[in-house]
């Protein structure tokens, strides 16, 4: 909320639902100008309208909600409405439990009839919460592309010692499409499938212009490692721990996490992955396999080593968990 | 500014609905202030006819995109093209709200009681089988909205009325309320009318219905 203030966000709209009401209520409480709709539908269309104005704006929503808002998140796509979202992860399908799930990656990624054309952030601390909030606005404007903060409640009920990161670029300003003299049209039906097509490859090649300026990851200790582990946002913060710990009791083990799932830094883990012979690959997750199913669409090596899971939907993932899952591996 | 040639069917209500929005504009003045949001369904088909400001959105939520877009730039007059069925059936709750919050934005709905694009459905104002009530749009909102805002009905053959209704609804939401016009329109190729026979249609069926007049 913070991070949305200092991006120079001026207007939320939303639709309260645990455990993201807190962004809404704590939003009005810090003077910032707000609308709560009559559902996330109306909630979501009313912030493409706003960046179609060119101002910023966003919404914050989960689970059942962030389904209703898809409709508008693939207008965004394909009109190029930078629209920003912060989604609150709990437990699914359906409305499943209320604070914390890694189950929206599939919805938040690749959600509604489009192509994925979107930037999909999943901090794993709240300084993370901070600074990819801030680059969310920031990179929707320049590159015209809705983008998701994708976080849980765990993050968002988190009370913690907060330094708030020091952020040296200036903010990206916000643009109206209809600013000019001119009449402008603007259309997202086209009369013919080339039209579409056409339209289709252009985003397609901005999307992948931007791919490498905004792909981004963490890493620990993959020199000497011989296990890597892959994990993202709150789990990506416990295995980071246990990692640590078993470092110290020199085990060789690595950590490998997206930071941002879309676009996934895909180029960076493909070499993490064919630059050594891994004993075991471990994807770690809330979830049946979402971010596994991210990882295999990304990796391209030959002859990979095996790839163990651990999945736990709806769970929250401790440390010590992990620990004793990798010590277990042969 | 020249406008584009029309899209819409032979005989199509929409665009007599567009060239009169487009007068009624240039008569006050405020052309280049005026955005028009398209739901979809035939009204998508005005997305490059008249020289003013104009993008489509979803079936349904032209409404909604309207009245953000209304909040973010607030010296913009901001208009919403709908049919029928965009208004009432599967946008009625944003529609509903929206006028309930007395949002200044200005909602057309062309009423021909169907679903022109898709092949002329039965919509949410269907009066071929009246033992299912048609949706009143104008009427239903009146008890909810401001009394400031201004509601009206009115049929795309009374151009002095559609005028006098459509200068005031842009008073209105000059003046900071919501408005809504609902027309009753023409659809040849769906009603399957030729000639005179369409608007003895919209006369004596249509009109029997759906009363015109401020509501």
């Amino acid at each position: 909320m913070q991070a949305c203030h200092d991006a120079g966000a001026k207007m939320m709209y939303g639709y309260p639902i645990t455990p993201s009401s807190e962004i809404l209520e704590n939003w009005q409480k810090t003077k910032g100008k707000c609308l709560q709709t009559e559902d996330e539908i109306a909630a979501g269309f009313a912030v493409a309208g706003g960046a179609l104005a060119g101002e910023k704006v966003f919404s914050a929503t989960s689970g059942p909600g962030h389904i209703l808002m898809q409709d508008a998140m693939v207008m965004a796509e394909a009109m190029r409405i930078p629209m920003v979202l912060i989604v609150a992860q709990r437990g699914g399908p359906s409305s499943g439990t209320v604070i914390y799930s890694q189950q929206e990656v599939t919805l938040a990624c690749y959600g509604g009839n489009g192509e994925g054309f979107r930037l999909v952030y999943s901090p794993a601390s709240l300084e993370e919460l901070y600074t990819l909030t801030r680059r969310a606005f920031n990179e929707a404007w320049q590159y015209r592309l809705p983008a998701v903060v994708l976080t849980d409640g765990y993050a968002l009920k988190a009370q913690g010692i907060f330094t708030k990161p020091k952020i040296q670029k200036k903010n990206i300003g916000a643009k109206s499409l209809f600013g000019t003299a001119e009449p402008v049209h603007v259309p997202n039906i086209f009369a013919t499938e080339e039209e579409l097509n056409t339209k289709l490859k252009e985003i397609q090649g901005d999307y992948c212009k931007a791919k490498s300026k905004v792909e981004t990851y963490y890493e620990v200790g993959l020199k000497e490692a011989e296990v890597l582990v892959i994990a993202h946002g709150t789990v990506g913060a416990s295995a980071e721990a246990a990692v640590l710990k078993l470092r110290k009791e020199n085990k060789k083990v690595g950590l490998f996490r997206p930071v941002t799932l879309r676009p996934f830094p895909s180029a960076r883990l493909n070499k993490v992955v064919s630059t050594k012979k891994w004993k075991k690959i471990v994807i770690i997750e809330s979830s049946y396999g979402q971010l596994a199913r991210l990882v295999h669409d990304e990796l391209k090596v030959k002859n990979l080593p095996e790839i163990l899971y651990l999945q736990k939907p709806g769970l929250g993932i401790e440390p010590e968990e992990i620990e004793d899952y990798i010590k277990k591996i042969k | 500014m020249q406008i584009q040639p029309a899209k819409f069917c032979p005989g199509c209500g929409h665009p007599i609905v567009l060239l009169m929005l487009k007068k009624v504009l240039e008569e006050k003045g405020l052309l280049k202030k005026a955005v028009l949001g398209l739901d979809i369904g035939c009204s998508l088909l005005g997305w490059n006819f008249l020289p003013i400001h104009t993008f489509q959105t979803h079936h349904g939520r032209v409404t909604p995109t309207m009245l953000g877009f209304k909040r973010a730039k607030k010296d913009m007059l901001c208009f919403g093209l709908s049919g029928d069925g965009g208004a009432y059936a599967i946008g009625w709750q944003s529609l509903f709200h929206a006028a309930r919050r007395d949002e200044p934005v200005t909602v057309i709905v062309v009423n021909n009681t169907v679903y022109g694009m898709t092949g002329g459905q039965v919509g949410p104002t269907g009066i071929k089988d009246l033992s299912v009530k048609p949706v009143c749009g104008p009427e239903l909102l009146r008890d909810v909205v401001n009394e400031k805002a201004y509601l009206a009905r009115t049929a795309v053959n009374d151009p002095k009325q559609m005028q006098e209704f459509l200068s005031k609804a842009i008073d209105a939401q000059l003046n900071g309320h919501f408005s809504l016009i609902e027309f009753l329109s023409f659809c040849p190729t769906n009603w399957k009318t030729k000639g005179i026979e369409t608007t003895q249609y919209l006369d004596e069926r249509l009109r029997t219905v759906f009363k015109v007049g401020e509501i």
